[in-house]
């Protein structure tokens, strides 16, 4: 029987399963194959802080999902299309996503007594037709796994461990994508196992075959290619990002990147990517704890290297004395915070935007720090560039914002040519003659960077308040003040610095929505489809938050109504209106996952009814 | 685009054209007021340390003294070095990151009893296990001075303070078995009012290849006056205090009349004058006998015992800065000096061209 090929401008899919049964991989294989296809694509990792939580359990359930498409594609997607279901834990926890009518691939095996006991259901649900508004197809695909591989006299539970391959050539074969790159990352990947090569190879292909031959899908589907601008492209998570943009700014600047860090979810990937590359002369440091990470770096950037360290809430609040240490040195410094859900150890794997506060005032006394966020994961790639360079030339730390979301998601990105990138320019001092460690540039008013080692300027720095120009230890209450005031005069001046803060949509209206980091995405398609619905609403995306575009506040007065959706309970607002004396209509969600587009849609309809 | 040019050369081969100079004790000498009290011990330990320096050879521009805080951490302000005073406990911290960046300077901290063994306790115990070539002095002088006599993680058990007014419940903590608990590669203890004696363990440490540990018995006439004197005065120090030398015998007391025997591994006190034992029979120091050197550090508070000062123990290991550099040059080799382009371009990437 021939099949029916329909065409689809976008889809989306999940993944789900236990937490050992290989979703995440699955799902990172279907990205990679589906971004060499040309498709534009977004995707939401969604995994259980336990590493192996126990089998068939609802809090073991591990979830990808990819939206995918031949538009542009700005969020994961708020409702799957296709639900991959390995047992009925995974099913029942993320039923709730899949759109009324959507396709559910069941594997049947998963279904066994004991697992739908674990996940709470008294019967089967692919027998009790509870499931009918759903198109199900249930799969024995456990059993055919072992089938597939069954004379490679492997163990049973080795053979089924590949089943998610099995899965994944269904998955391939229904959206018309082809085998070969994840056939190339089995060998890779296995290289030092043929066994393990070739059954998984064999059982990839057994799925995409069953899909093709089986009586029970009548329909498969094709994404076309989008059109993106042209250029060479990779996938690239927001962690990997932000690890080639210090990478790259050390690169550029001629400085040695140091990273101090303590391993901390969901940061430590930035760490694992740059450890990788020491033939860049980066050196990681795995230190004792989150202080000594940043310590470390500090001690490395007094040594004239690019001292970062990354890490997530509660290691920000173990850095925050160190922070301030940085601020009175006046030494450049990055600190990437990739927030998670908090307070505390809170929700260590789900996403949240509630270090913001943390970020712009969390020191004790007048310590101000320069915070910048990324809104989506190649987005993670320039403004890791751009906090070393605002670091540099600022003589400051600067707070890069990233989140759990943005940082494990992954989308297609552009790859810059290096040699178009902006300038890093760095000089240390050596002139001996007219040498104070505290004099300043009239522009920037950044203080020499001297390193240890050159001849002629030794000279000590440290904590206690400095007096102007000199850098002596200074107990004089006037020169306290103006020190003071001159530590935040420089981070001002930032604002002189950076380029001016665009509206996406009219420059004037009914309504502003203003957001910041990784609700970009979200936001932006709420407000394509109600502009499409001919809806008087603009996106203000902030990438700067301390110290603000010059012109957020002329641009929040031209909109009679300003909406800031965040993943906290209002803390951009906060600052908005502290700064800007304007009346703002706050969206929160702290849910431990991002906003759905169709969540803000409701809101503007609301403000605009 | 390769990474070719590297800011830090330019430094390099100034810091290397420097023309030569011999220091005087003089040079190390900062034009900042010394502003530690009067009589304090601190004032021979940097005396000691700018004695000592001029003889190492070292362009002062490559030397750098990092601090936390405490009366010991002011030490940076006074020596005319590369100096940066940290946040408390965090010296060891933030001197790791220094000198695995640069490992070509010689980079030492200035500590305490609080400062090094309390709140930076981790830093000190993971710097010692890397073995980064840091040179640590650890002014033990058994009190919280610059906050004004609380007790300290080596005061005595009972001490009377302004925080324990009853006696302080902690039981103390012996920072040479915290050094050798840690792994560290050079272990040694020093007076304050021995000055020539910690000159030459000043130097010992200066020239290990490693992360060196010298705890210094220093005097806070303060808050704590007196807490060595047995150690350091003219007719007690004879009989209390045991100083070491690599392939020697144990020999201490007035006119060398008593020597450590071991009874097993347990140290006792025999006199040499009564006939019954020799210098044959007793212990000959080994600096690198890591048992040995436990036994010595424990030879603290123990009735009847002198207290041991030297180099107790002073071993080569792998240094952790050198294992780094290593990792780069042997990455360099296999796979060329990094390429910008060519990482951002590496596995799976797709091209759309232009319609």
């Amino acid at each position: 029987m021939s099949k029916q090929l329909k065409k689809l401008d976008e889809v989306t899919i999940r993944f789900a399963g236990d937490s050992g049964d290989g979703m995440q991989l699955t799902g990172s294989q279907f990205t990679t194959t589906t971004a060499l296809l040309g498709n534009d694509l977004s995707t939401l990792p969604d995994y259980p802080a336990e590493i192996r939580a126990p089998a068939g359990t609802l809090f073991g359930v591990s979830g990808f999902q990819i939206h995918f498409g031949s538009t542009e594609i700005n969020t994961p997607g708020d409702m799957c299309d296709v639900l991959v279901a390995m047992n009925p834990a995974a099913l029942k926890v993320n039923l709730r996503s899949l759109r009324d009518g959507g396709i559910i691939i069941a594997n049947r095996d998963g279904f066994t007594d004991k697992n739908l006991k674990l996940a709470g259901y008294e019967k089967n649900p692919l027998e009790d037709g509870s499931l009918d508004k759903y198109k199900v197809h249930s799969v024995d695909i456990t059993r055919l796994t072992t089938i597939a591989v069954e004379d490679l006299g492997l163990s049973p539970k080795i053979a089924e461990r590949s089943k998610n391959f099995f899965a994944l050539g269904i998955m391939y074969w229904m959206f018309t994508r082809p085998l070969e790159p994840t056939i190339r990352w089995i060998q890779e990947k296995f290289k030092n196992n043929s066994e393990i090569v070739e059954a998984n190879i064999r059982v990839l292909k057994a799925g995409y075959a069953y899909g093709e031959t089986t009586e029970i899908f009548h329909a498969r589907y094709e994404v076309e290619s989008a059109s993106l601008p042209p250029g060479t492209y990779r996938s690239i998570t927001g962690n990997e990002a932000a690890a080639w943009g210090l990478l790259t700014a050390s690169v550029k600047s001629g400085l040695d990147l140091f990273l101090g860090s303590y391993p901390i979810t969901p940061a430590s990937e930035i760490l694992h990517e740059l450890a990788k590359h020491k033939n860049f002369r980066v050196r990681t440091f795995q230190a004792e704890d989150e202080i000594a990470g940043i310590c470390s770096a500090i001690g490395a950037s007094y040594g004239g290297a690019i001292g970062a360290t990354t890490t997530s809430g509660p290691g920000m609040a173990l850095k925050t004395e160190a922070m301030g240490l940085a601020v009175m040195l006046e030494l450049p410094l990055v600190i990437i915070d990739v927030q998670r859900g908090g307070p505390s150890t809170g929700l260590p794997t789900k996403t949240e935007q509630a270090d913001l506060l943390q970020a712009v005032y969390g020191r004790n006394s007048e310590a101000p720090i320069p915070v910048i966020a990324a809104c989506s994961p190649a987005g993670c790639f320039d403004m890791a560039y751009e906090a070393v360079r605002i670091a540099t030339k600022f003589m400051t730390p600067v707070i890069l914002l990233t989140d759990g979301y943005i940082a494990n998601g992954a989308e297609p990105w552009l790859i810059p040519d290096v040699k178009s990138l902006p300038e890093i320019q760095i000089k240390f001092r050596t002139e001996r003659e007219g040498f104070f460690p505290y004099q300043r540039e009239i522009t920037t008013l950044s203080r020499p960077w001297v390193v240890p080692g050159t001849p002629g300027l030794e000279h000590r720095i440290g904590g206690l308040e400095k007096e102007h120009i000199t850098g002596n230890v200074s107990y004089d209450p006037e020169n306290h003040e103006f020190m003071v005031k001159l530590r935040q005069e420089k981070i001002n001046k930032i604002a002189d610095d950076i380029p001016p803060a665009e509206i996406y949509g009219d420059q004037n209206g009914e309504l502003l929505i203003v957001g910041w980091g990784g609700t970009m995405g979200s936001i932006r398609t709420a407000v394509i489809n109600k502009r499409k619905e001919g809806k008087s609403v603009s996106h203000l995306h902030l990438k700067y938050l301390n110290p603000f575009q010059k012109n957020v506040g002329d641009s929040l007065a031209k909109f009679k109504n300003i909406l800031v959706p965040e993943l906290n309970l209002g803390q951009l607002a906060q600052l908005l209106q502290a700064k800007f004396q304007v009346k703002i209509i706050s969206l929160n969600k702290v849910q431990g996952s991002p906003f759905r587009a169709i969540e803000i849609e409701k809101k503007i309809d609301e403000i605009l009814k | 685009m390769t990474m070719t040019t590297r800011l830090i050369d330019e430094i390099l081969k100034m810091s290397k054209e420097a023309p030569t100079q011999k220091y005087t004790q003089k040079d190390f000498q900062s034009d900042q007021d010394v502003r530690w009290c009067p009589g304090c011990g601190d004032y021979s330990i940097l005396a000691q340390v700018q004695r000592v320096l001029p003889e190492l050879n070292i362009p002062k521009h490559n030397i750098v003294f990092i601090s936390g805080i405490g009366c010991s951490s002011r030490f940076p302000y006074y020596m005319d070095t590369y100096g940066l005073h940290g946040i408390h406990g965090r010296a060891a911290a933030i001197a790791s990151g220094l000198k695995i960046a640069r490992p070509e300077l010689s980079v030492w901290v200035a500590t305490g009893d609080g400062d090094g063994l309390s709140i930076g306790g981790n830093h000190f115990i993971h710097i010692c296990r890397r073995n980064i070539n840091v040179k640590i002095i650890l002014f033990n002088n058994q009190i919280y001075g610059l906050t004004k006599g609380q007790y300290s993680p080596t005061s005595e058990f009972g001490k009377i303070t302004k925080s324990s007014p009853y006696g302080s419940p902690d039981h103390p903590f012996n920072p040479l078995l915290v050094a050798l608990g840690a792994e560290a590669s050079f272990v040694a203890r020093s007076l304050d009012r021995d000055p020539k004696h910690l000159q030459t363990i000043i130097k010992r440490a200066a020239l290990h290849h490693g992360t060196s540990f010298v705890e210094v018995y220093q005097n806070c006439n303060v808050f704590n006056d007196g807490a060595f004197s047995a150690f350091t005065e003219k007719g007690t120090k004879e009989e209390n205090v045991l100083a070491l030398e690599h392939g020697k015998p144990m020999v201490f007391g007035t006119n060398n009349s008593k020597g450590i025997k071991l009874d097993g591994f347990t140290p006792i006190v025999v006199s040499l004058k009564e006939g019954k034992y020799s210098i044959n029979d007793l212990v000959i120091h080994n600096e690198k006998d890591t048992i040995l050197s436990f036994i010595l550090a424990r030879m603290s508070n123990i009735e009847g015992l002198p207290r041991p000062i030297g180099v107790l123990y002073s071993v080569e290991r792998e240094l952790y800065e050198e294992e780094v550099d290593r990792q780069i040059k042997e990455s360099i080799n296999k796979n060329g000096q990094g390429d910008l382009q060519k990482l951002l371009l590496h596995g799976e990437t797709w091209t759309i061209k232009q319609e």
